[in-house]
């Protein structure tokens, strides 16, 4: 056989069917079935009529905005402020707001439990604070880091052009580096939000016995009702699916503002 | 609110010194008048930029006043400044239409919408792209992008406008279009024009004033034909146009020798007088042999398509010359300079600047006699491969012959010595001129190469004395020109 380029994608050809592809079909599979094998839809509409699933649903989505917008918050000063200033040490100072990444996940969350423990006293009070500060502890650097590297990309020249023509500062920003730097936004939020729906390692290190989607799906394999779990799953995927979509499709109407408006 | 003296603009000892200690712009005095085109020159680096931004209000001189029609400006924001800038690369706002980008300013005014509408679109058809509204940024050429870059700021109508190299992206005869569009633009508006370049036919081409910089001062400044003509110093005479530059000494009455030969000229200087003279290469004229102030061997002929441009050999000078007619290679001829083709300026410092080469053993020499120089250090990304020969940053052997490299010193750095066999010796030559310069004698050393040095001694010697001379290369410093 002669060697060729594709030759070398044989490997991720495999990986890709072995590992991506056949689970995708199982998940399909469990999802549109019953315990005899036969084809029903029964697990998605009880999916959208269970209380309990709906319930979790709304809390995840609350726990999930929170935490991004908090990140949002956070992040997007510390990200503009760093990739606008002159300081030499700017690299430094992104890495220190990374490095806690580095750091093992649930000895980070341990020592903020005691942290928040020696402040409220105890955990149970507040338990949809704590998960949302757990949590936008864990992911702010995967906020801060696309933006930070859309702003810093800028031409400096387009925000120097805003000023030249009569913005103030504040309406420079508003203007220009705000709208210019929403791929950045975006991509910030697909890293934060989708997975605070579903990290459910937080809330049970923080004694948040609530479920979140995540610890739903658990509860459905433990119970071995592979059925209902995979539909909750695709169910899920379906969203991120949608939420992609919605971003990727808001990023394009940015670059056709041209045509489209006025 | 039109004050009396007519300039619009007035920039007073302005210096700008960077956090790092880098003084970017120093002392610089301009005044411009309402209605003006005027243009900073010089190599990049030299603060033409710098001095374009504070103008702007995008940087704050560490001292000295930006007078506009005869207030100080220059603690402004730039959004309070009545002045406009096109950006070196345009810099529109990709996510706005042209449309939205231009009107950009008006809208910030809060003027009416019908109006805005209507400003836009006579300005579209100023720069020639009517029905351009609804179109995207990414979707126009360079050129339109400048063109709306320009619409942009003149739709404000600015006091002044600046222009930061803003063809530099373009294309030669793109460049060449829209320079001549500028000027009319500049013409029919009446607005005053600020342009930033480093290319000098641009400046020529379009400006009413040239203001020559280089290292953070003004060099000169002038009409272009004051400029080209009447260069204050070998910077301006070297940066503008092209030219032939040859230190040398006022020998009598509109007398002066330089290149190796006597000449006649019409600035009268005191006799004794180091001078630099500046000939343009269409000023020399290609005679006999015989018949010429000094003559040389051609060494190589270019069609320019109006003229030739002939580079003669002559001693250890290369002359270049621009004729109609052509010459042969390698044929001897003379050449003659009329006195008004000469233009005498008083050297300011007179360094020794020679030519010299790199050997068959690729190393640096003069006059035969290696330099203990590492080229490697001097020719920037270039090695030696095993066969001990150069390479450039692409791994190709350099050729001696592609790269010329001239190497200057001071004439205190120069030791004469009569041991004319003495290892350290780098040419022979003999003592043609000598001026008493008050703590020390000011020689002038004609070479047997017919390269002629400078030479600070404190000792007298007497003129015609054949001397040796020791060029310290330590003391020496080298320029690459490929």
């Amino acid at each position: 056989m002669r060697f060729s380029r594709k030759t070398l994608g044989i490997p991720y050809g495999v990986f890709l069917t072995l590992f991506v592809v056949a689970p995708l079909l199982v998940l399909f599979y469990y999802a549109f079935t019953n315990g005899q094998g036969q084809f029903t839809v029964k697990n998605l509409t009880d999916f959208f009529t269970d209380p309990n699933t709906m319930g979790t649903l709304v809390y995840s989505l609350a726990i999930a905005l929170t935490t991004t917008a908090l990140c949002l918050l956070i992040a997007y000063p510390v990200a503009y402020i760093l990739a606008t200033s002159r300081l030499k040490a700017k690299s430094v100072i992104i890495m220190i707001f990374v490095m806690p990444m580095w750091i093992n996940f649930s000895l980070r969350i341990t020592a903020l439990k005691e942290i928040l423990t020696a402040i409220e006293g105890n955990l149970a009070y507040y338990p949809f604070l704590n998960s949302v500060l757990g949590m936008t502890y864990d992911f702010l650097p995967f906020m801060i880091l696309p933006i930070y590297n859309t702003i810093v990309k800028l031409d400096v020249s387009l925000n120097e052009a805003a000023r030249d023509l009569g913005a103030d500062g504040r309406r420079a920003f508003l203007r220009v580096t705000l709208p210019l730097s929403v791929p950045g936004i975006v991509s910030g939020i697909s890293m934060v939000f989708l997975p605070a729906m579903t990290n459910y390692v937080v809330l049970d290190m923080l004694y948040n016995s609530t479920y979140i989607m995540g610890s739903l799906i658990g509860s459905y394999f433990s119970a071995y009702n592979w059925h209902g779990g995979s539909m909750i799953a695709l169910v899920l995927l379906g969203f991120i699916c949608l939420f992609t979509l919605l971003a990727d499709g808001g990023e394009d109407e940015n670059a056709r503002t041209g045509g489209a408006l006025l | 609110m039109e004050n009396k003296s007519g300039n619009i603009i007035e920039l007073k000892h302005i210096n700008r010194v960077f956090e790092d200690g880098f003084k970017a712009v120093s002392d610089f005095n301009l005044e411009v008048k309402r209605g003006e085109f005027v243009t900073f020159l010089g190599p990049s680096g030299c603060g033409k930029t710098t001095t374009l931004r504070m103008i702007a209000g995008f940087d704050m001189p560490t001292s000295g006043d930006i007078l506009l029609n005869g207030r100080d400006i220059s603690k402004l924001p730039p959004n309070e400044r009545p002045i406009n800038t096109v950006f070196q690369r345009y810099a529109l706002f990709p996510h706005m239409n042209i449309f939205e980008n231009i009107a950009f300013g008006l809208k910030l005014k809060k003027m009416p919408r019908e109006e805005i509408r209507k400003k836009v679109k006579k300005v579209l058809e100023l720069v020639d792209l009517e029905g351009f509204e609804k179109r995207s940024v990414s979707t126009l050429s360079g050129g339109q992008q400048q063109r709306v870059a320009i619409a942009r700021a003149l739709v404000n109508e600015p006091e002044i406008l600046l222009l930061d190299e803003p063809l530099g992206a373009l294309d030669l005869k793109m460049r060449k279009e829209m320079q001549i569009e500028l000027k009319a633009m500049h013409d029919e508006l009446g607005i005053t024009f600020i342009y930033v370049t480093h290319d000098q036919e641009e400046a020529l081409t379009m400006s009413d004033k040239i203001v020559v910089m280089s290292e953070g001062k003004i060099q000169q400044i002038g009409t272009p034909e004051d400029i080209y003509n009447e260069p204050k110093n070998a910077f301006v005479a070297d940066f503008i146009g092209e030219s032939n530059i040859f230190n040398g000494i006022m020998t009598g009455p509109m007398k002066a020798r330089f290149a190796g030969g006597q000449f006649t000229c019409v600035d009268d200087v005191p006799e004794g007088t180091q001078i630099t003279a500046v000939v343009r290469p269409e000023d020399i004229e290609l005679t006999a042999p015989q018949d010429g102030q000094i003559r040389g061997k051609v060494i190589s002929v270019i069609f320019k398509g109006i003229h030739y441009e002939i580079t003669v050999q002559s001693g250890r000078y290369e002359v270049i010359i621009q004729s109609t007619r052509s010459a042969t290679v390698g044929s001897d001829v003379g050449m003659k300079v009329e006195p008004d083709g000469i233009h005498i300026m008083i050297a300011e410092n007179h360094t020794n600047v020679f030519p010299v080469d790199m050997n068959r053993n690729h190393r640096l020499a003069f006059n035969d006699k290696e330099f203990d120089v590492s080229l490697t250090e001097l020719i920037k990304g270039s090695r030696r491969n095993e066969n001990h020969e150069l390479l450039d940053e692409s791994g190709e052997v350099i050729d001696p012959q592609k790269i010329r490299i001239t190497a200057a010193i001071e004439p205190q750095d120069i030791r004469m010595t009569d041991d004319v066999d003495d290892e350290a010796v780098l040419v022979e030559g003999v003592i043609s001129n000598l001026i008493y310069k008050g703590d020390h004698y000011s020689y002038v050393i004609n070479t047997e190469l017919g390269q002629d040095f400078i030479v600070d001694d404190e000792y007298l010697w007497n003129m015609g004395d054949s001397v040796g001379l020791i060029l310290p290369v330590e003391k020496m410093r080298f320029t690459v020109k490929k």
